[in-house]
């Protein structure tokens, strides 16, 4: 930086001057309102959901399995074939634990973020949930874990249909 | 410049689809797009350059959204802030550097998706200065039609005799969204929205997607029996500063056509133009962007478009297609559904609307209030 910058004149405004009242501050919010058409595959996934189900799509030329659901295949770059239903069961990819909300405040029960790669899809194809019912120092990447739904008259065809997943317990 | 348009794809253009996501729709363009130019985008095709304003969309960095449906995972990708044309221009510029052979561009509106659209609009004005008025910000398309009408002595009717011919053009076109049989008082005794500017004179909205395969001459000419050759680009932007801006001439217009011009070889435009495809975001703009091209003096483009020169069967025939006001604003895509028409009348390929003996072809566009940025593209069958 230029050493001429100490010689600039001007005023530092603070936290509080910009409260006060004789800074003329400008506050505007933006008008932006949406309403996404969820198209084929999305609307399909979420009537499933609404059912207590777990829809895919398999594309045959590759013979993945995409959940949620595609259209189309983006490695092959063709239509997708077919409905595949699968289980609600599956296998930690990958976990965080979050210790901010969406507002960045930190809160004291920490948000368990996992990739859960369900058994029926193909490898790397993993749905992103949260993980309950569990004891967060045995959570481990690879840990076998279950859906565990909202009663069926609780449901509305949203990802939080599904409550969280829980470790299965080992018979 | 040496780059051909080699393959065009598109949905049909409609007021809403809320069947089917921007995703499906843009799968469904691309499919035919690289079907038209004979690739394969997994194996030949190693750049995309999507068209896309982040709150037209509701998605932040909305480039992120687009390489499954184009076939573009894994590949180049970028996102042109700007209009379809734009896009279409940096795809011409990364096949000039030599990098890249065949690259895709894709340009699309979801607009039925915007609940607010007059409140994203409003977000373009500036803060402090333009958006104290609680004003609905197509004000300034009345504006700028008060100072236009008034220098040129442009009458309402001449306005309105754009939104009839745009229409009836409209009907030529099965993807148009908005074709319409409509009578000059349908226009003239439509409601005002901002005086002198009636909601007629306002194209409505429209969803589509538009995808294009560009390629080098080698590319091309291997590709295709008949490339469309892009002969002169230029694009430019006057000063944000409404309040500052030269109202009854299209000045981003006049200065992105004359590079155009210089690099394509056209001295007169009259002359050597046989077609245009122009922005008509609103009816006026039409006129002046017609002037603006050189397609006749300044001021002389209402009269003449009454008499006919610019009708379908007239003497240099503007906006075939029906444009924003027949086919549909299509937002950012609009300006590549003027290079979608250019092509398909130098092909041979326009159905009922087809032109004869047309060679050369001018499409211009304009990103719509509060902007005064466009783009001119010269396409030609002949290398
Ligand atoms: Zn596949």
């Amino acid at each position: 930086m230029s050493e001429k910058v100490k010689d600039l004149r001007g005023t530092r405004l603070s936290a509080a001057d910009l409260e006060s009242k004789d800074t003329i501050t400008f506050r505007g919010r933006p008008n932006a309102k949406y309403a996404w058409s969820a198209g084929i595959a999305y609307t399909k996934y979420l009537e499933e959901l609404k059912n207590g189900r777990i829809v895919g799509r398999r594309c045959r030329q590759c013979d993945r399995v995409l959940v949620p659901p595609r259209m189309f295949c983006e490695q092959c770059f063709r239509a997708t074939d077919e409905w595949v239903y699968i289980k609600g069961t599956g296998k930690i990819n990958t976990y965080s634990i979050s210790y901010l909300d969406a507002d960045a405040n930190r809160i004291k029960t920490p948000i368990l973020v996992a990739v859960v790669d369900l058994d029926g899809a193909s490898p790397g194809i993993g749905i992103l949930h949260k993980l309950g019912n569990v004891d967060i120092e045995k959570i481990h990447v690879g840990m076998p874990v279950q859906a565990v739904w909202k009663p069926a008259n609780e449901r509305k065809g949203s990802v939080t249909d599904i409550l969280y997943f829980e470790p299965i317990k080992e018979k | 410049m040496t780059v051909a348009i080699v393959g065009v794809g598109h949905t049909s253009f409609q007021s809403t689809t809320p069947d089917i996501s921007f995703k499906e729709q843009m799968f469904e363009a691309a499919v035919k797009a690289y079907e038209d130019a004979g690739v394969n985008p997994r194996k030949d095709i190693a750049s995309f350059l999507t068209a896309a304003e982040d709150y037209y969309e509701g998605y932040s960095i909305f480039d992120e959204f687009v390489p499954d449906q184009l076939g573009a995972v894994l590949r180049s990708v970028c996102t042109i802030g700007g209009d379809g044309l734009l896009a279409l221009i940096n795809g011409v510029m990364q096949i000039e550097t030599g990098l890249f052979d065949v690259v895709a561009i894709e340009a699309h509106s979801k607009a039925s998706d915007i609940l607010t659209f007059p409140g994203i609009v409003t977000h373009g004005l500036d803060p402090i200065y333009n958006r104290a008025f609680n004003v609905h910000p197509y004000f300034v398309a009345g504006l700028e039609m008060r100072r236009y009408l008034h220098e040129t002595g442009t009458t309402r009717e001449q306005c309105a005799a754009v939104v009839v011919k745009n229409k009836q053009n409209a009907l030529s076109n099965p993807s148009a969204a908005y074709a319409a049989k409509m009578t000059m008082d349908d226009v003239m005794n439509s409601e005002f929205v901002s005086d002198p500017l009636t909601r007629r004179d306002i194209s409505p909205l429209a969803d589509g997607v538009i995808v294009m395969v560009l390629a080098s001459e080698e590319k091309a000419k291997d590709l295709s029996d008949d490339p469309v050759w892009l002969k002169g680009v230029g694009w430019c932007s006057d000063t944000p500063w409404i309040e500052s801006r030269t109202w009854s001439t299209a000045e981003y217009a006049r200065l992105a056509a004359e590079r155009a011009y210089k690099m394509a070889g056209i001295k007169n435009p009259q002359k050597q133009i046989a077609f245009a495809e122009v922005d008509d975001w609103f009816s006026y703009k039409e006129l002046q962007h017609i002037e603006a091209l050189g397609l006749c003096e300044n001021g002389e483009a209402g009269k003449l478009l009454e008499q006919g020169n610019f009708s379908r069967n007239g003497k240099l025939p503007v906006n075939v297609s029906g444009g924003r006001i027949g086919a549909g604003n299509l937002l950012e895509a609009s300006a590549l559904q003027s290079v979608l028409e250019c092509v398909l009348q130098l092909q041979g390929r326009a159905g009922t609307r087809q032109l004869k003996d047309a060679e050369t072809a001018v499409a211009q566009s304009w990103r719509g209030v509060p902007t005064a940025t466009g783009c001119v593209a010269v396409l030609s069958s002949e290398l």
